[in-house]
């Protein structure tokens, strides 16, 4: 039997030509074929790369409480290329979520959630929703404090639905409280509950995109009428449609490769991320910061209102993640070009423009009061240069009663309240005296822990604060 | 009956609504339903076992009273009382106890009432401060800055030879205190 007769003998059997046919090799519209449309074709990319470091670091991991962080301290430090691996990992995971989001967003202005394939952007929240999933439960693997605290944070917010809070609680942490159990629940969650739904989810979005067919590029002017737009797209397929697999593959393989040779780059250059302190509750001097998907909605929880918080978190969310579900039965026909539609781009921007700047916020953090500013950032020298032995007195009061943790001085220290550089332009004596005692505006009274000759002093030294030359305030 | 595929057409050619095969399938999908119900119910109970039974809160001994001085906070540490084998350190949970005088204490939850980030005092300002987003409690617990909705968890406690006791178990939440 010759080379072929062995082919043929398989292919009777395997029957690939007919798959390929109906799945790699299904037509798509030539002007799909662009670089707007990679994001998806390279999250998937991330996926199976997340895949293998996934499974190469459960080799060594070990998913106890007692164990989880010196098995991350090994697989850093010991473990042969075990840095390696949990670096692409973590890289893999924020690019996973990058480009999902682009997708998401270029999905959305394309107009390729329309009619016929609502069901396939349905399946894409469902899956972005997963991963977001995944990202929470992975940074709980990285069982450090951040992961630790992030977990109270998390449940914190569950309470506060209403009835049902306290069980979700109980069932989220395997109990009444952040144990060994709770970490056992979050691994089975993030290697085996939530990745299955992945791959099975991803399946069925495939299936839609083989069956519905991939978006064709936008047309200015040209809109979707569900009635006509089978037929229309069955002409076009017909017209100037080429095989997926390998004549509009090009740019999607070129920038999928692309993709993972930078995550390879961003691992080796930045490294893995932690694991930070050990996730000891006793060890309290620790400012909890959530990985960067989650920093927005931490920005959220320290900017809004106590009074909506709970209503905000509880009703506008979910129901905002419902919206998002909903968005092709809205709007699920008429124009599909970015330029026909202006509220959606609008829409867009604003959105990644608060997330961004939510995120940014959390990350400088100024609500959050400076923990060591009072101990750690001395008084500026010009402040203290031809001041009487009471102001003096004032300014080491200053330091000493942690003023800086909320207040900066030459631009160093919290920035909860106003800076103090010039407080005097803004404030009298008396008024001093009064925000100092009774707090007000977000201040706590500080009326119980000074002495009056402590807070004569305290004034005298602020009423210095301001510029020179500019008069103090009357 | 009438969904049956294979009704109509048995190989012993008897027509009618109940044959031998169809009679087959459906007492295949009966016991099926049966056998899933069999399993989905242990496998539910299992994961859900943590909803269930179990106290959530027990005394235990703090520390000796002396080692608080009167008008001071300090931090305490206990075990947590329901522990397993490998729960490690994080069993280990903190509070702020502050002997008022005599048997009079207020033991405060490490968890900020917010959304339960660590909260730190600083007795020079005589304010428990959290690092999340900056909420600020006063000596005796109450709001002083920031968004938390309500003062501090307090433990129950009581003083017992000399010792302080408290109530424990469990992660205090808006929905429950600890
Ligand atoms: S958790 Fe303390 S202020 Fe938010």
């Amino acid at each position: 039997m010759d080379l072929r007769g062995i082919g043929e003998w398989f292919e009777s059997r395997l029957q690939l030509g007919s798959l390929y046919r109906t799945t790699a090799g299904h037509p798509i519209p030539r002007n799909s074929a662009s670089w707007w449309y990679v994001f998806g074709s390279a999250t998937l990319v991330c996926f199976v790369l997340q895949i293998v470091t996934g499974i190469c670091l459960a080799l060594v991991y070990v998913p106890s409480a007692d164990e989880a962080w010196t098995s991350l301290e090994f697989l850093n430090y010991q473990q042969s290329l075990g840095w390696f691996l949990r670096a692409v990992h973590f890289w893999g995971s924020n690019v996973m979520v990058a480009l999902m989001t682009v997708h998401m967003i270029q999905v959305f202005l394309m107009g390729a959630h329309k009619y016929p394939r609502e069901l396939t952007w349905v399946i894409g929240c469902v899956l972005f929703i997963a991963t977001i999933g995944m990202a929470f439960t992975g940074q709980v693997m990285r069982f450090d404090q951040d992961a630790y605290w992030g977990l109270g944070i998390g449940v914190a917010i569950m309470a506060r639905i209403p009835i049902v809070g306290t069980a979700l609680v109980d069932l989220i942490l395997a109990g009444p409280i952040i144990g060994a159990e709770t970490l056992s629940r979050f691994f089975t969650l993030h290697v085996f509950v939530v990745p299955g739904l992945i791959i099975a989810f991803v399946t069925v979005h495939l299936r839609l995109v083989l069956k519905r067919g991939i978006n064709e590029f936008p047309v200015r002017g040209k809109g979707v009428v569900p009635e006509e737009y089978d037929e229309e797209y069955a002409a076009l397929i017909e017209k100037e449609g080429i095989p997926f697999f390998p004549d509009g593959v090009d740019k999607d393989i070129v920038f999928s490769a692309a993709v993972i040779v930078a995550i390879l780059f961003c691992a080796a250059i930045f490294g893995p991320a932690g694991p930070n302190g050990e996730p000891d509750p006793t060890l309290i001097d620790t400012v909890p910061r959530p990985d960067f998907y989650f920093l927005s909605l931490f920005a959220v929880l320290a900017l809004l209102p106590p009074q909506i918080e709970t209503f905000v978190l509880v009703y506008v969310m979910p129901v905002a993640i419902l919206l998002l579900f909903l968005i092709p039965f809205i709007a699920g026909k008429g124009a599909k070009h970015p330029a026909d539609r202006p509220i959606a781009v609008l829409g867009v921007v604003l959105i990644c423009t608060t997330i961004s700047t939510l995120a940014w916020l959390g990350i400088s953090s100024p609500w959050s009061p400076h923990m060591d500013a009072w101990s750690g950032e001395p008084t500026p020298v010009a402040y203290v240069e031809e001041r009487s032995p009471l102001e003096l007195q004032g300014a080491v009061l200053i330091q000493a009663r942690q003023c800086r943790n909320c207040h900066a001085l030459g631009g160093r220290g919290g920035q909860r309240g106003p800076a103090l550089d010039d407080v005097a332009t803004r404030l009298t004596a008396d008024q001093l005296t009064r925000q100092i005692l009774q707090g007000g505006g977000n201040m706590p009274a500080y009326g119980k822990h000074l002495s009056p000759d402590e807070t004569t002093a305290l004034v005298a030294f602020l009423r210095t604060m301001r510029p020179i030359g500019v008069p103090g305030a009357r | 009956m009438s969904e049956d595929p294979t009704a109509g057409r048995t190989p012993h050619g008897v027509e009618g609504p109940i044959t031998r095969r169809s009679f087959l399938f459906k007492l295949g999908i009966g016991l099926n339903a049966a056998a899933a119900a069999l399993f989905a119910i242990p496998v539910l109970g299992f994961v859900a076992s943590a909803l269930r039974g179990k106290a959530k809160q027990a005394w235990i001994p703090l520390a000796r009273v002396a080692d608080f001085p009167e008008g001071e906070t300090r931090l305490a540490t206990y075990r947590n009382p329901f522990v397993v084998p490998w729960d490690g350190k994080t069993a280990d949970i903190p509070c702020w106890v502050r002997h008022i005088r005599g048997n009079k204490f207020q033991v405060f939850a490490i968890n900020c009432a917010h959304l339960g980030c660590p909260v730190r005092w600083f007795k020079e300002s005589g304010l428990f401060m959290c690092p999340c987003h900056g909420g600020v409690y006063y000596e005796d617990g109450q709001v002083a800055a920031g968004p938390p909705p309500r003062g501090l968890y307090e433990y129950e406690y009581k003083v017992k030879r000399d010792e302080l006791w408290v109530r424990a178990g469990r992660i205090p939440t808006l929905a429950q205190s600890v």
